[in-house]
């Protein structure tokens, strides 16, 4: 199963290695991570994706626990979130597949940012199935690069995850 | 407000130091380090100088589990920062509190790959509990007083701290207070009422307890509790290498240690256990053997301070955070007297029938290595500190030497460092200066530190050195025999050196024995001398340690002593 983690860390030389460090040390798997600060100033929060079972996550979280500069670590898996993931894609586009290309993103909300004779850079956000269908629909055309942001997630409501 | 003084980055370390108690450091000086030692030239600590780097992290580390305070040990940067790496992780394993400081190249250097510029703190990230590369002069107080309180708070650990050179000559403000909290690190002391409350029932419905202990009773000091709440419940106390001296070797309820090499008794009364109390231990693979077949009767109660040792290894079924001593002493007051007169009584037919093996028969009388060990033990008092290299001579010292106090047996548990015991018993005596201590080391584990020598010889550090030869490397020999056929591949270490000889080169003084009689006789001599004596105790060449569980099999298979068939 995919758990979503939500580090919050002391933005301190060293943290994201420690942290990535002490992933793959121990034998688990990143899948995706994202990072980036938060409302208070000098915390920073890491979104983790990482496939495992409840005892290796739950060896996950206590050993992310022991990190010094770790303050809270929450699986988001178990409660409801908002996650979402920004795609960009560039994709083969001659004049003749233009408009079947601009109808693709439209219908999944996306942004053309870019475009030049032969091909176009698109822009979408969404969670992981919204992603993989306009990945499996724009293939046809020839995918040329696609870079992904990582997933970022918040709870549901007005919960929070707390920064201390 | 208090005025702050204004001094040197290299007096900031040192005032820390003083502040923090630290009365000895271990340390080798260098190029990155100079002015840190130009300043310890007139300040008031015992620095002791070692011939290796790695063994001023051992020395240091087993000063800190015999005083229970911070080891301390500077090194220069690159190949001396990088010669501590072993003793770090042998300190890590342990979960043994260290403050080591590195010099480092000047600030503008680093990232070039200057002369002798070694990413320290990036090697050492796994295996110190937390460690820092200093970028100011102003954050150096801040920093020292977090190395001393993470070292030496929750699962105890190494923490470096890298230091660039021209740090140590820069000036600035200066207040010390020693730290009690860290945003983000929290250890939990006390445990969880509920689950205190459940593991007092889970005992006093169990008709088979044990408890098993670990090294985590010594550091927290729990061996007089433990003593009490055995003795009030009844419950036999088996404890695991690292555990050893948390309740006295001879006592009425001691089963011994279980596991690889452990009692045959302690194996089995953790296999038939109805209830296990695990008690500052991790579980480790050497003490379980085969995992799915260990303790399948027992329901277990884990109590640890690091949260995450509890599942990691087996299933828990009441798990309790928190210092094992204020654990058991909380126990303690909710528990009843027990009666587990039965469940002694099965234990005792167990005893009597599996004592440990004492050797082949026929090496009566020549020098047979338990033989060795149980005199050391039998002429020592319960003061005496000992400290052991990694091989067979380890195991035949946990198994044949009676220890009964907490911190007089030091070894390297998780780790098996060899090289760990001779430089870790100078560290000792620093430790313990009015106690005997003793290394009992192997033919191999001693050459990898024997330059050490010049150090007991230039300290008369008064320590005795039983060196157990046997010419192997014997803890592997034994497994080639065993299970490789008998091809010894390059464990034979039959071509010397003559270790009296390298012994009195230093200066130290050198006996030697090869028989029974004179075994007893030199280790007499020994202990009546003072100063640094070694004795060659020419031993059996092949004899084997036993009992033994093979690996990767149930604790309860175990070969009971297999030389004679
Ligand atoms: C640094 C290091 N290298 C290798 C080993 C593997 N090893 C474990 S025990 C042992 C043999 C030790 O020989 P010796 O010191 O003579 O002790 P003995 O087993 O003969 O008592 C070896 C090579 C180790 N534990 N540590
Ligand atoms: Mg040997």
């Amino acid at each position: 199963m995919k758990h979503v983690l939500a580090i919050i860390v002391e933005n301190k030389p060293g943290v994201l290695t420690r942290v990535s460090g002490l992933f793959s040390r121990r034998g688990f798997n990143i899948e995706n991570i994202a990072v980036g600060e938060t409302v208070t100033p000098g915390i920073s929060r890491m979104t983790v994706t990482v496939e495992g079972n409840e005892r290796t996550i739950e060896q996950v979280v206590k050993q992310l626990h022991k990190l010094i500069n770790v303050i809270k670590v929450s699986n988001l898996a178990s409660e409801p979130t908002v996650m979402r993931e920004l795609m960009l894609i560039k994709v083969r586009a001659e004049t003749g597949s233009r408009s079947d290309i601009q109808q693709i993103v439209e219908t999944f909300r996306g942004k053309v940012v870019d475009v030049s004779p032969d091909s176009m850079i698109i822009e979408v956000t969404g969670n992981d199935e919204k992603l993989e269908a306009i990945k499996l629909l724009l293939q046809h055309f020839g995918i040329k690069e696609i870079v992904r942001t990582g997933k970022v997630a918040l709870l549901r409501g007005s919960k929070v995850t707390r920064e201390s | 407000m208090k005025r702050k003084r204004i001094i040197k980055g290299s007096q900031m370390i040192l005032s820390a130091l003083e502040k923090e108690g630290v009365e000895v450091i271990f340390g080798f000086p260098g190029g990155a380090v100079l002015p840190l030692y130009d300043q310890l030239y007139d300040a008031p600590f015992n620095h002791i100088l070692t011939r290796h780097e790695q063994a001023a992290v051992h020395a240091a580390d087993s000063y800190a589990r015999v005083t229970g305070k911070p080891g301390v040990v500077f090194a220069t940067s690159g190949p001396g920062a990088t010669n501590l790496v072993t003793g770090i992780t042998n300190a890590y394993m342990d979960s043994v509190p260290l403050v080591l400081i590195t010099g480092q190249v000047v600030r503008s250097l680093i990232g070039t790959d200057a002369f002798q510029e070694a990413d320290i703190t990036g090697i050492t990230m796994p295996i110190t509990k937390h460690n820092y590369l200093v970028k100011s002069i102003e954050e150096l107080p801040t920093v020292m007083s977090e190395a001393f309180y993470i070292a030496s708070t929750g699962r105890k650990g190494p923490v470096l701290i890298d230091v660039p050179k021209d740090i140590f000559d820069l000036e600035g403000p200066f207040q010390y207070e020693q730290k009690c909290h860290i945003h983000g690190y929290n250890p939990t002391y006390k445990g969880h009422i509920g689950q205190i409350n459940r593991a007092v029932k889970a005992i006093r419905d169990a008709k088979k307890p044990v408890i098993f202990g670990g090294g985590g009773l010594i550091r927290s000091g729990a061996s007089s509790v433990l003593g009490e709440l055995a003795e009030k419940a009844r419950i036999p106390v088996i404890l695991s290498l690292m555990g050893l001296g948390a309740y006295p070797g001879d006592g009425e309820l001691f089963l011994g240690m279980p596991g690889m090499h452990g009692c045959v008794t302690a194996n089995y009364a953790l296999t038939e256990a109805d209830l296990i109390i695990g008690a500052g231990v991790r579980f480790d693979d050497r003490v379980t053997g085969k995992l799915d077949t260990f303790a399948r009767q027992a329901k277990i109660i884990h109590i640890d301070i690091d949260p995450a040792e509890i599942g990691k290894n087996v299933m828990i079924d009441v798990p309790i955070v928190g210092d094992v001593r204020l654990i058991l002493e909380e126990l303690m007051q909710r528990l009843k007297p027990g009666n587990t007169a039965k469940w002694l009584k099965q234990i005792k037919t167990w005893q009597d029938q599996y004592p440990m093996p004492m050797g082949r028969e026929d090496k009566v009388g020549k020098l047979r290595p338990q033989y060795v060990i149980r005199e050391l033990s039998r002429l020592s008092d319960e003061n005496t500190i000992v400290v052991t290299d990694v091989g067979q001579h380890q195991m035949w010292t946990a198994q044949h030497f009676v220890i009964r106090k907490p911190n007089t047996f030091i070894t390297s548990g998780g780790l098996g460092t060899m090289g760990f015991g001779f430089p870790a018993a100078i560290g000792a005596k620093f430790a313990a200066p009015d106690s005997r201590v003793i290394c009992i080391t192997g033919d191999g584990g001693f050459q990898m530190n024997i330059q050490e020598l010049a150090t007991v010889v230039k300290n008369q550090v008064d320590l005795t050195i039983a060196l157990i030869n046997n010419s192997y490397l014997g803890m592997v020999r034994q497994w080639q025999e065993m299970f490789y056929d008998r091809r010894y591949s390059h464990t034979g270490l039959q071509d010397g050196p003559d270790f009296v000889n390298v012994a009195e080169a230093f200066g130290a003084r050198a006996l030697r024995a090869s028989t029974e009689d004179e075994a007893t006789e030199v280790i007499k001599q020994a202990f009546a001398m003072k100063g640094p004596v070694l004795i060659d105790f020419v031993v059996e060449k092949e004899e084997n340690v036993y009992p033994m569980v093979a690996p990767n099999r149930a604790i309860n298979d175990i070969i009971i002593g297999g030389d004679e068939q």
